[in-house]
């Protein structure tokens, strides 16, 4: 088991042949992903990297099934792109693109959650199950099939949390990367209660970072929703304020979004914080007394 | 992206929110002219510069002859004002405003911004203005009132009418309100802004509803669309290794520490730095090179981390990913003979092929301590930064 994706997840790629869409679509067809096609207006009816190219996802969903939509467009069409996925039925919709105008994401965010579909990302490295489906950036390698659920604002930090966790040998569930912009398609709490009702998934760790409520938010949830140990960090304490650090999401502005707030909301909700990105797969340990 | 306070009252001008009548300035020798065709007997003297706070930093005049508005705007401009929203250098004064005076019967506060908690671009007012709003929603959080801006539909009428109504405002106020604030709205939708600000928003003596001051932040990722605000850019306001590093697409932010950090990704940047002074040590800076470490890039992060005198050693954190960690390696190599780096660098590779890349680092025969892990890592900056 595992959450949203599996060895069965059909997937197509939106800007399936430009640089980005081609190399990912590549790593991902060799570690095993079902990509099924992809979508590139104008290129409908051509061939690329042995798949079809379609001129709208709505002929790709036809003639494919594909359930799972994975976007490498420029940030300045990625509206536009999210809405063609949601318009033509797909249930997951993955964006890689960092950059997007935040109002494209409100209005984005609005039509992705009246279709009841889920949007992950933007400005993310994706989503993988390990050994069955890998939609996104993150390389496939340092990641091991297992029992921990990982979710994260971050990018590489997402790296180091699956490597840890890889290392001492509880690998993971599913791990979701959320991205760092200020309005995300999925959120701490969506993942946190997809884990929750995971039979496989046996604990969590989540790695934050500075700016917004979102892990306050993610803390009151796992007060009262989660039985399963928690384990977070939280990336900025050290930050300067009103300083947007490279995230568009990572900003701590009027005195709020730091560090310390979140971790102490974290600490009261009686999840394993720690306090070194060096220690993620200690804190999982110390929170499951897994050795 | 910040706009002066002139830059923002143009906006509200244009879409139909009151502003006091006003010049701008850029030398004291333009003083008469922009006062003579004000008119009146009484101005206000307004610094620009990005950061607020300017009152009590002596950035705000109220003067009532040509010579003693001279006077202050020849002392403010070429200086650099400090206030307690910015670093101790302060921000440079290249512009001043000179505006006409009013009459202040009570002061509110006006704002919108997007909301990252219900995903919303919310609308804030309260009865409480011409103070820091964040002091208000921490100490009387019922006296703001808000209310929700759908980016499809706009907001409709009632929505300010209500709030109008909450502050109290009548008759003729709450016509004006409605006015303002709908303009309000469709400043921020069209003009894609993260945040805008009236503060105060005064009702004058004679019932009139006037934007005294104005701030707004636009949202950097959609300047692509914004031509005209981008030529509103003030380059003088920001940090010059900040501009130069986005000519690279590197993220910068300048600290004081002296442990330059080099990192790919800005969650693990951000980690890194938490790390060092977790160790004892402190950072002199974030820099997110981003997913393509060329030797290009890491060229050029170097040149910009080392244009800081307190570096005295830099940590180099990547997480190879999808690169593989000894061309990465080979990119650490060439750049730092290229830029010909004086201090020690210290440099953790992880993920594809890392073994390799520190091989390679450490057969360079250049000043490179090699790290394994995370926490080796930091510790070997701070010993090194410490001369040991």
């Amino acid at each position: 088991m595992s959450v949203l994706i599996n060895a069965e997840t059909k997937v197509i790629c939106q800007g399936f042949t430009g640089k980005q869409g081609t190399f990912h679509s590549e790593q991902a067809i060799a570690y095993g992903t079902k990509m099924v096609g992809g979508v590139t207006p104008g290129k409908g009816g051509q061939i690329h990297l042995e798949l079809p190219v379609f001129n709208t996802v709505k002929e790709a969903v036809t003639n494919t099934a594909a359930t799972a939509s994975v976007i490498y467009v420029p940030a300045a069409f990625c509206k536009d792109s999210i809405l063609e996925a949601v318009d033509a039925g797909i249930e997951l919709i993955v964006c890689i693109t960092e950059g997007i105008p935040t109002l494209d994401m409100l209005e984005a965010k609005i039509a992705v959650d009246n279709a009841g579909a889920r949007l992950i990302g933007p400005n993310c490295p994706g989503i993988i199950t390990p050994d069955e489906c890998k939609i996104g950036i993150m390389p496939g390698v340092i990641h091991q099939a297992g029992k921990v659920g990982v979710v994260s604002r971050s990018g590489t930090l997402t790296y180091e949390a699956v490597k840890q966790t890889s290392d001492l040998g509880f690998g993971q569930t599913t791990c979701i990367g959320i991205g760092g912009d200020p309005i995300p398609g999925t959120n701490f709490i969506d993942c946190l209660q997809l884990f929750e009702e995971d039979p496989e998934t046996e604990a969590i760790l989540m790695v934050g970072e500075i700016g917004g409520t979102a892990e306050e938010e993610a803390a009151e949830f796992i007060q009262t929703n989660v039985s399963k140990p928690v384990t977070a960090f939280i990336a900025g304490g050290t930050a300067p304020k009103g300083k947007r650090m490279g995230h568009a999401g990572a900003i701590i502005s009027g005195g709020k979004g730091t560090a310390e707030e979140k971790f102490t909301a974290l600490e009261k909700a009686g999840v394993t914080t720690v306090r070194s990105p060096a220690d993620l797969g200690k804190g999982v340990a110390d929170a499951t007394g897994w050795k | 992206m910040n706009l002066h306070e002139y830059q923002a009252k143009h906006l509200f001008e244009n879409y139909g929110m009151p502003v006091p009548q006003n010049r701008v300035v850029s030398s004291a020798g333009d003083v008469h002219a922009a006062i003579d065709s004000l008119g009146g007997d009484r101005w206000v003297i307004k610094a620009q510069v990005h950061a607020g706070g300017r009152g009590k930093a002596g950035g705000v005049k109220l003067v009532d002859s040509i010579d003693d508005a001279s006077h202050h705007v020849g002392e403010m401009l070429g200086t650099r004002l400090v206030t307690y929203q910015t670093d101790a250098d302060g921000q440079p004064i290249n512009r001043v405003l000179i505006e006409e005076t009013c009459n202040i019967a009570s002061e509110l506060y006006l704002g919108a911004v997007v909301d990252r908690a219900t995903r919303r671009v919310v609308i804030m007012a309260s009865t409480e203005g011409g103070v820091e709003i964040e002091k208000v929603a921490a100490e009387s959080p019922e006296k703001i009132l808000r209310t929700t801006l759908d980016p499809m539909l706009g907001l409709m009428p009632f929505q300010c009418r209500k709030l109008a109504f909450g502050l109290g405002l009548q008759d003729d106020q709450v016509k004006q309100f409605t006015k303002l604030l709908s303009g309000l709205a469709k400043l921020f939708i069209d003009k894609d802004l993260s945040l805008v600000e009236i503060n105060p928003l005064v009702v004058t003596r004679e019932g009139d509803l006037i934007c005294l001051d104005g701030k707004i932040n636009v949202d950097d990722n959609a300047l692509y669309r914004q031509p005209d605000l981008m030529e509103m850019r003030d380059a003088s306001q920001e940090d010059e290794r900040e501009n130069r590093a986005k000519e690279w697409d590197l993220n910068y932010i300048a600290l004081d520490g002296s442990i330059g950090c080099m990192v790919n990704g800005a969650g693990l940047a951000m980690a890194t730095m938490d790390l060092i002074k977790l160790h004892g040590g402190d950072p002199a800076n974030f820099l997110d090179v981003g997913g393509g470490a060329t030797r290009e890039r890491v060229a050029e992060a170097f040149k910009i981390i080392l244009s800081d005198s307190n570096v005295k050693t830099v940590l180099v954190n990547i997480f190879g990913g999808i690169v593989r960690c000894d061309l990465i390696a080979e990119g650490i190599i060439g750049a730092i003979e290229e830029v010909g780096v004086k201090v020690p660098i210290v440099v953790r590779l992880e993920g594809n092929n890392a073994e390799r890349g520190s091989q390679l680092l450490e057969d360079s025969g250049l000043n490179i301590i090699a790290a394994h892990g995370l926490t080796e890592a930091a510790q070997k900056a701070v010993a090194a930064a410490e001369g040991k």
